[in-house]
């Protein structure tokens, strides 16, 4: 017989113990595991949308609403800008490239966004079928914008006014799907990307009066923001304060931006962090109990062991090892049930049209979660198992 | 054999006892009487190694069990206890979570014997509860019970069993069947048998079914 069925089976004679130890335990770690998940997948789809811009150039406003409604299409952008101004930028020395972004209308909720061929290279996106757009009025479908609307290559749309659903709908300017990219993890997934002349015909086709009105429109065309990438590290010194005290423009840096937006999310992760503390503190506390009151229960049990010859070490090792069970079944359910939590959270975000976060995902920091169940384990076992160790092998005799 | 010569134990907070002297031979069997607080227990657990002796020589089947430098340490008395003595305690102290043959696995894994089916079913037919293996101690009546104690404390062939008031509240049928058992166990093992035990009826019992020659008395007194 193996310490390990021992205490499986010592663990599992008070079945109600044990399911609510491992209940409180499970719990405790399914939360850790779920922040744990989380802040990964968050960071990580940060990471994955702000890859390689430096800064992003739009209307004066809010930096952060830009950040996010220009790299993450999260938010309403804080207005356009002339297109002329984003050309000198463009020629700036300090530029290394400039992805001009146009929104403002969208298909069934998704985001329609203009732009030049350079913006879904810079996510390295594949296409899965047909090829990308070319001329004016031809779109490709993000991969989640292609599964949920049933689109396909050759099939036209309209969108409507806005960028959430059930706005004006352009219908003299219908697009024709030229191409679906393959999920690529990225804000693409879920946007409609067609070129800059096609939001700029779209918009004035519908508001334009006459040819005159057309042309002085088309003479004062406008881009929503633009995506920069830097020459050198340093022109993030300079740069920005170039555009922000030049320029009607502001210049805003994502990494800074989203520095600030984590620290904000950081508040609230740190309450549910002190929550899975407190749930977890619960559960030690609850299996130490469980523990003792074992160790009370089988006194003259382990005192009995002794007697047949156990060493104590041995006799408090089977206490450990009962810990051990609950921490090693609470960890595989908490993991579980963390990552079921996480997985409708991707869901709901998915439906929401928001940050892609991935359903399963094994984050080394996944890790910490058995660390963490071992320490509670072993930190409950600690009292009971010196107990256990130093049981009354004499007083057995007495008592019998 | 059990040998004592000026045995004497001294508690931390409490006075000190002082034994008879003592020859059991192998096989022999010892009737330990004495009212309560006597001593009774703590001899049993000098014997047993699980108390150091405070003066005096105590020899347990050629293992002498001294104080100080000449103690055994206490792994090594462990193993020479799970190997030696066989414990029937009066509560039995089965536990209640195992079944009546894990029960007797944990015995050999107290003992840091790999586990031996075969020992343990040849133990359990040999007291004629080997149809109870899968039982819990919760579903056996009080002689089952005691047989299954017994099993588990002959199960490692120890030279000693020690046996404490393996009598007391059973009847007299009951008595009589138990301590037939424990005397045709201890005499199939070649073990001594020593009983810790108030009730007139053991005594009864082996000075009729035991010569003179095989039985030893020794009384303790409270002091």
């Amino acid at each position: 017989m193996k310490i390990i069925a021992i205490s499986w089976q010592y663990l599992w004679s008070r079945p109600l113990a044990a399911a609510l130890n491992l209940l409180l335990l499970s719990l405790g770690l399914a939360s850790i595991t779920f922040l744990l998940l989380v802040s990964h997948q968050l960071s990580t789809a940060f990471e994955r949308d702000l890859a390689g811009i430096d800064v992003v150039v739009g209307a004066k406003g809010s930096p952060m609403q830009l950040i996010l409604s220009g790299v993450f299409q999260l938010d309403v952008p804080t207005g356009n800008i002339p297109l002329a101004a984003v050309q000198e930028l463009q020629a700036h020395p300090q530029v290394a490239r400039l992805i001009p972004i146009s929104m403002g209308d969208s298909f069934r909720g998704f985001r329609i966004i203009g732009s030049t061929l350079d913006y879904p290279a810079h996510y390295q996106a594949r296409l899965e079928a047909g090829a990308m757009y070319s001329m004016p009025m031809q779109a490709v479908l993000g991969a989640q914008v292609a599964r949920e609307s049933g689109l396909k290559l050759g099939d036209t749309f309209t969108g409507t006014h806005g960028l959430a659903s059930g706005g004006h709908a352009h219908g003299q300017n219908p697009y024709t799907v030229t191409g679906i990219l393959t999920p690529g993890g990225t804000v693409l997934d879920r946007l409609v990307l067609t070129s800059l002349e096609s939001v700029w015909q779209v918009h004035e086709a519908d508001t334009a009066l006459d040819d005159d009105d057309r042309q002085i429109m088309q003479a004062e065309r406008e881009v929503t923001l633009a995506l920069i990438q830097y020459k050198t590290p340093l022109a993030a010194v300079t740069f920005p304060r170039f555009v922000n005290t030049t320029t009607d423009m502001q210049a805003a840096a994502p990494a800074l931006e989203i520095t600030r937006l984590l620290s904000m999310l950081g508040v609230g992760l740190d309450v549910l962090r002190a929550l899975a503390g407190v749930l977890l503190l619960t559960a030690a506390l609850s299996v130490f109990i469980a523990l003792w009151g074992a160790v009370r229960e089988r006194r003259a049990d382990l005192a009995l062991l002794r007697m047949l010859g156990a060493p104590p070490r041995k006799v408090a090792g089977l206490l450990v090892c009962e810990a051990l069970w609950l921490a090693l079944l609470a960890t595989a359910l908490g993991v579980l049930a963390g990552q079921g939590l996480s997985a409708l959270l991707a869901w709901a975000l998915q439906l929401e049209k928001s940050v892609l976060v991935t359903s399963l995902s094994w984050p080394a920091e996944l890790a910490a979660v058995p660390v963490l169940a071992l320490v509670v384990a072993l930190a409950s076992a600690l009292l009971p198992a010196w107990e256990a160790y130093r049981v009354n092998v004499a007083g057995l005799l007495r008592s019998s | 054999m059990i040998s004592t010569r000026q045995l004497a134990y001294r508690y931390a907070d409490g006075p000190a006892l002082a034994f008879a002297d003592l020859d059991l031979p192998q096989g022999g069997v010892l009737l330990l009487g004495g009212a309560s607080g006597s001593g009774k227990s703590t001899w049993l657990a000098l014997v047993a190694g699980l108390v150091a002796p405070s003066a005096g020589q105590l020899e347990v089947a050629g293992q002498a069990l001294g104080f100080g430098a000449a103690a055994l340490k206490n792994s090594a008395l462990d193993a020479w206890r799970a190997r030696t003595i066989g414990f029937l305690p009066q509560k039995l102290h089965l536990s209640a979570a195992l079944s009546v043959h894990s029960n007797l696995a944990l015995a050999q894994w107290a003992a840091g014997q790999a586990q031996d089916d075969a020992r343990i079913t040849q133990a359990l037919t040999a007291l004629d509860v080997q149809a109870l293996a899968s039982r819990k101690p919760a579903q056996l009546s009080g002689g089952q019970a005691q047989r299954v104690a017994l099993a588990r404390a002959v199960l490692l062939e120890p030279q000693i069993i020690l046996a404490d008031e393996p009598t007391a509240s059973l009847d007299d049928e009951a008595a009589l069947a138990s301590l037939a058992l424990l005397q045709n166990t201890a005499n199939s093992h070649g073990a001594t048998l020593v009983i810790a035990t108030h009730d007139s009826r053991v005594a009864a019992y082996f000075a009729e079914n035991l010569s003179e020659k095989g039985l030893q008395r020794m009384k303790l007194l409270r002091q």
